[in-house]
């Protein structure tokens, strides 16, 4: 079947002489196609080379005996061996690890949800000073995450910082409290800058959403006699609930990968020690890449098996 | 009064408390940060709860620590800037370059595969940066990048490539193709029409996809730290600042200049551009 694009009026291959069948002008469609796929070449061979062999090799790398000191030896297809994986996961603190990074992940992004959709309600209907307002409120999540990291530092400092030095005049606290380096508070800090950091995210789409529901619903609901928490309960949420769904899959997948935020704050002291830091460690400290790549792919293995039990639960929401 | 009434009025107040609430928690610590880095370490010993300068005790030593060279006693932020400039703006030039044909192809044009480009993107996007560093730090060590900015470069464009890709289509989407089924009327090939029609009228998001870009490249830790920390002259502000919380004592007054200097570019950057895109996006298009 020749294809044509719809409005070319008649097909460009009209007529072909026999000899020159070879010649003869590709159709619109065909065109379309090539040219369709040579300007998305480059992109894809990008993502390829910087994105999908390095995922792939890693596998391999997970596989396989490699330290730094020894890279320069080792073929792409060395002797593979169960080693890595059986060491990762009977190296001390590994189950400890993981547990954290689930606590982690599910605190900082029920947070940030949660804080940011506060943060929708109250700015969705304007007011003077609300452009200001959203645009402040987008500074955490723009701001350099190692700038951010090291205020908060200060900001928790015993000594010289300043939430200790008014809790103590203000809250009575009879000490100051070493927030980020002590195992009772260490975890739970981390997720409230981790919540503070990334609320701004789940505020925009849920800002969006919330502009998107039509003035008309809550106004009928009104009329009904419904009060504002009511509407809220019963007109708003439901429609926000799709995207709160989303929300819930995206955080979380990206809190379970985070480094940075960890690494900076405590350097995974202090019972705060997730995954993507231990690989870190794996990585640089002990120069043990192969055991790095296996903790990588067990990190990856965990996190796309919880995202399949989520996508169980709430799959008809987040289409 | 009924429950409505005292809902109504109660949740009125409630928010103008939380929106302060808000305003306070997001602007302090930039504030903070910020009257920190222009005290002097032995004012801020003697009194931490301060949170005006008096115009006594103000002092920009620190900003000066931060920013000499190093041969002259300083922390050498003045070569880390112009080391994060070039790599945030070489991969945000070339970023775009790789993106805008891709966009174009990927929301225009029918081509087989294209439906799975779609999701390769957003799988790309949730990856976890930590699994793709491994192998990149091995071949970057074999191949001698590991220490080079050119590698960063790299690195950076494939982050933000995902994303940049999946903005720019969606704006290319709301582009009416009766505008370019004119200009391929008007005797226009494929480069003319994305040159001529779709790329002016995809400014605004242009702007805004590569505002993204250098604030992702601008910020970026993990990669800066795993690929160039043994190399001090080319550190980005990211890892200089890291690095100098690390070594030996430094007051905490330097170590918030040094924030100040790596935040404030994002942060005007920000500003500038909130604006740039509310008029941009609002711009008709087909008109007549």
């Amino acid at each position: 079947m020749t294809t044509t694009a719809p409005g070319t009026g008649r097909s460009p291959t009209r007529e072909r002489p026999a000899g020159r069948a070879r010649r003869r002008p590709l159709t619109l469609r065909r065109r379309e196609s090539r040219a369709g796929l040579a300007l998305v070449a480059p992109t894809l061979l990008v993502v390829v080379a910087v994105i999908g062999i390095p995922i792939v090799w890693t596998v391999v790398l997970a596989f396989q005996r490699v330290r730094l000191a020894t890279l320069r030896r080792t073929g792409l297809f060395g002797e593979f061996t169960l080693d890595n994986i059986d060491r990762v996961l009977h190296t001390p603190g590994f189950a400890d690890t993981l547990v954290t990074t689930l606590i982690y992940s599910v605190g900082s992004t029920a947070g940030s949800i949660a804080l940011g959709l506060v943060a929708a309600l109250v700015v969705r209907r304007p007011f003077r000073g609300r452009t200001l307002v959203r645009a402040s409120m987008l500074l955490p999540y723009v701001a350099p995450v190692v700038a951010m990291t090291f205020v908060w530092q200060v900001m928790l400092d015993p000594q010289l910082g300043v939430v200790n030095h008014w809790g103590q005049r203000l809250l009575g606290w009879d000490a100051p409290v070493p927030f980020l380096s002590q195992q009772s508070t260490a975890l739970a800090t981390v997720i409230a800058f981790e919540t503070w950091r990334y609320f701004p995210f789940a505020f925009l789409f849920l800002l969006a959403r919330l502009q998107a529901v039509p003035g008309e619903l809550e106004e009928a609901a009104r009329v009904d006699g419904a009060t504002p928490t009511q509407r809220f309960r019963h007109i708003l949420l439901p429609q926000l609930m799709p995207v709160i769904a989303l929300l819930g899959v995206l955080r979380f997948i990206m809190t379970f990968n985070k480094f940075d935020d960890v690494y900076l704050l405590t350097g995974g002291a202090a019972g705060t020690e997730v995954v993507s830091v231990r690989v870190y460690e794996f990585l640089t400290a002990r120069t043990d890449i192969g055991a790095a790549a296996a903790q990588a792919v067990v990190l990856a293995v965990v996190l796309v098996v919880f995202v399949l039990i989520y996508l169980r639960f709430f799959g008809r929401r987040v289409e | 009064m009924d429950r409505d009434r005292v809902e109504t009025v109660g949740l009125r107040w409630l928010r103008r408390l939380v929106i302060a609430g808000f305003l306070l928690v997001t602007a302090f610590p930039f504030y903070y940060m910020l009257v920190l880095s222009v005290r002097p370490i032995e004012r801020l010993l003697l009194d931490p709860g301060a949170l005006v300068v008096g115009l006594g005790e103000l002092t920009v030593s620190t900003y000066a620590e931060v920013l000499k060279a190093t041969e002259d006693g300083g922390q050498g932020f003045l070569a880390f800037i112009g080391n994060s400039g070039l790599v945030a703006v070489a991969a945000t030039v070339l970023t775009l370059i790789v993106a805008i044909p891709g966009a174009y192809a990927v929301s225009r044009l029918r081509f087989f595969g294209r439906r799975q480009v779609d999701f390769l993107f957003l799988a790309v996007y949730l990856f976890p940066s930590i699994v793709i560093a491994i192998p990149l730090f091995v071949v970057f060590t074999r191949a001698g990048l590991r220490g080079s900015l050119f590698g960063l470069v790299l690195v950076y464009i494939s982050q933000t490539l995902p994303v940049s890709v999946y903005m720019l289509k969606n704006y290319f989407e709301t582009i009416p193709v009766s505008l370019e089924e004119s200009a391929a009327i008007d005797g226009a090939g494929r480069i003319g029409i994305i040159r001529r029609v779709s790329l002016p009228l995809a400014a605004p998001s242009i702007m805004a996809v590569a505002l993204y870009d250098f604030m992702i490249a601008w910020n970026e830790f993990l990669f800066a730290l795993l690929f160039l920390v043994d190399k001090p002259h080319r550190w980005t502000v990211s890892l200089g600042l890291a690095q100098l919380a690390d070594g030996v004592e430094v007051p905490k007054t330097v170590l918030m200049a040094g924030s100040v200097v790596l935040t404030l570019p994002i942060v005007l950057l920000f500003f500038a551009s909130e604006r740039l895109l509310t008029e941009g996006l609002t711009a008709g298009a087909e008109k007549g």
